[in-house]
């Protein structure tokens, strides 16, 4: 049983005496941050503003006006960003946990499939995404084969769901592997089967392990994309380079970039917390 | 007294190093026979093969008079015979205390969940720690912890429980916690085998006392005749060197 922490406590003279002295540091330190962020960050702009470029830089980059014009088009653009995103997310996790089940399976009757499953990932994985797209986005259509779209929003997200299927089969592999072994021979020595042994003991600590990398990934996975505008899908980027190329102004760009951070900012920054929650967790790390 | 558990000569290898050789081992019902030796002596290889987590290389397996060491056999029937405790415990830490033990009976056994959970809280019960059932495993000492995976191991029913020095992670006082268990559960009837360091705890409980070193049993007999006489020059070493430190 753990006590219950007196409630009647009230910190010795010692203590309030270390207070004060610790408030002391830290008002210190936070000043000390604040006068360096005002000089580094205010000598950056300095250097921009005052740069002989900067006044063409200003009118053909942050033409405030132009973008307002542009943002309806470029923001409907990034719904297909969005929708391509969590479309394709949910099926390249589906597919990659397959594979990873597939690269980490010692059943005789499923080799054919371990070594497909790995021929798989060492392809996709090893080829640049742009390149996949392209392959799929023109070679498909080009077989002229009844009964597959040759609608460029699917293609594309055919070709990102290949492409990240085998980073994330290496991921949920990682984590697979992490699992000490001492954990599947207590499972097997209970009587579970293999496919118990994974499904209810494996998989369920792997999966936990993985998250923050899996996070990492989907925050990747909404910035690439961008990429399927190459096959002239109307999404935020092609969006923007529409505009662009009508004007030759390059705000549209610029809207595009503000709205992609404004999704993946807040995204990057839930995956650290997420990190630093499971570290912490593991191991405390004291004051340091 | 018919034996649960027969093992004739046995043989295992890991590469060119013989870690078993030529050893047999006859285990009645009821009774409980502890395995001691030094570190690397092949306790611990021992009982993973009569779990049938390793592979032997010769010999034969018999459990309850039919052969398991068969590689025709299912392996997972057989372990469903066979508990096991691990020296690291080996609780699944993302599963509460309950579903630890509870997660076996269901999935293997097939029993539905009131009944397995109302099993699983007897045995908590029963070993001080009903009040642990919602827990994670990472929330409990040491000594709770063994306590739960001994029970996770006995909420299957086994004909036979393996344990492998089940008290080496522990700290002294904690030990005590985990013998005391074992002793109830010899007090049961309960075949065992245990590979253990804990001299005083294996006079207590052991029928038969085995002395492995490097591979083979040189001496077997009752406690009072191989841990306080014994015959063999090796086996008077060892417990000297076990006196000598203090742990008998």
């Amino acid at each position: 049983m753990t006590e219950r922490i007196n409630s009647a406590w009230s910190p010795s003279s010692r203590e309030v005496e270390r207070g004060v002295a610790r408030r002391r540091i830290s008002r210190r330190q936070g000043l000390i941050a604040a006068v360096s962020s005002i000089l580094v960050i205010g000598t950056l702009i300095t250097i921009v503003i005052s740069s002989p470029g900067w006044e063409v830089v200003k009118r053909t980059f942050f033409d405030i006006g132009y973008g307002r014009e542009v943002f309806p088009t470029v923001i409907s653009g990034l719904w297909i960003n969005l929708q391509l995103t969590f479309i394709g997310g949910a099926c390249i996790g589906v597919i990659a946990l397959g594979l990873a089940l597939m690269r980490t399976t010692k059943s005789p009757a499923l080799t054919p499939f371990r070594f497909l499953a790995t021929a798989y990932v060492d392809i996709f994985r090893g080829a640049p995404l742009i390149l996949i797209i392209l392959l799929v986005g023109f070679g498909v259509p080009a077989l002229r084969l009844t009964g597959i779209s040759s609608n460029v929003i699917f293609l594309g997200t055919v070709a990102v769901v290949l492409t990240y299927s085998a980073y994330v089969a290496e991921v949920i592999r990682s984590g697979i592997l992490s699992i000490h072994p001492s954990q599947r021979a207590a499972a097997r020595s209970l009587g579970l089967t293999s496919g118990q042994t994974m499904r209810y003991v494996v998989l369920p600590q792997a999966i936990r392990r993985v998250v923050p990398p899996l996070l990492n990934d989907f925050v990747s996975l909404l910035k690439d994309t961008g990429l399927v505008s190459i096959l002239g899908v109307t999404d935020a980027v092609r969006a923007a380079q529409i505009n662009a190329s009508r004007t030759f102004n390059y705000t549209p760009y610029v809207v595009a970039a503000i709205l992609f951070l404004l999704i993946t900012i807040p995204m990057t920054r839930y995956t650290d917390r997420a990190i630093r929650q499971r570290t912490s967790a593991q191991n405390s790390e004291g004051v340091i | 007294m018919a034996n649960v558990l027969e093992l004739v000569d046995i043989r295992k290898s890991f590469g060119k190093e013989l870690v078993l050789n030529q050893l047999s081992l006859s285990v009645p019902e009821h009774t409980a026979t502890v395995l001691i030796g030094a570190s690397g002596s092949g306790k611990s290889t021992l009982l993973r093969c009569i779990n049938l987590l390793e592979s032997i290389d010769d010999g034969q397996i018999f459990l309850d008079g039919s052969e398991i060491s068969d590689p025709l056999i299912n392996v997972d029937e057989v372990r469903r015979k066979l508990g096991m405790v691990f020296q690291s415990f080996n609780l699944f830490p993302h599963k509460t205390v309950l579903e630890n033990i509870t997660l076996a009976p269901i999935k293997v056994q097939g029993k539905i969940k009131e009944e397995a959970i109302e099993v699983a809280q007897k045995l908590l019960k029963r070993f001080d720690l009903a009040d642990k059932a919602d827990q994670y495993p990472d929330r409990l000492s040491g000594g709770q912890q063994q306590r739960v995976a001994i029970i996770r191991s006995l909420a299957i029913n086994p004909r036979l429980l393996l344990l492998d020095e089940i008290t080496s992670a522990l700290d002294p006082v904690l030990v005590n916690e985990v013998l005391s268990i074992v002793r109830d559960l010899k007090g049961d009837g309960m075949t065992m085998v245990l590979a253990t360091h804990e001299m005083g705890f294996a006079t207590q409980v052991a029928d038969e006392v085995c002395f492995l070193e490097s591979g083979n049993i040189l001496e077997r007999g009752s406690a009072q005749d191989v841990l306080h006489n014994p015959k063999n020059a090796k086996t008077q070493e060892f417990l000297k060197r076990v006196h000598q430190a203090g742990r008998l």
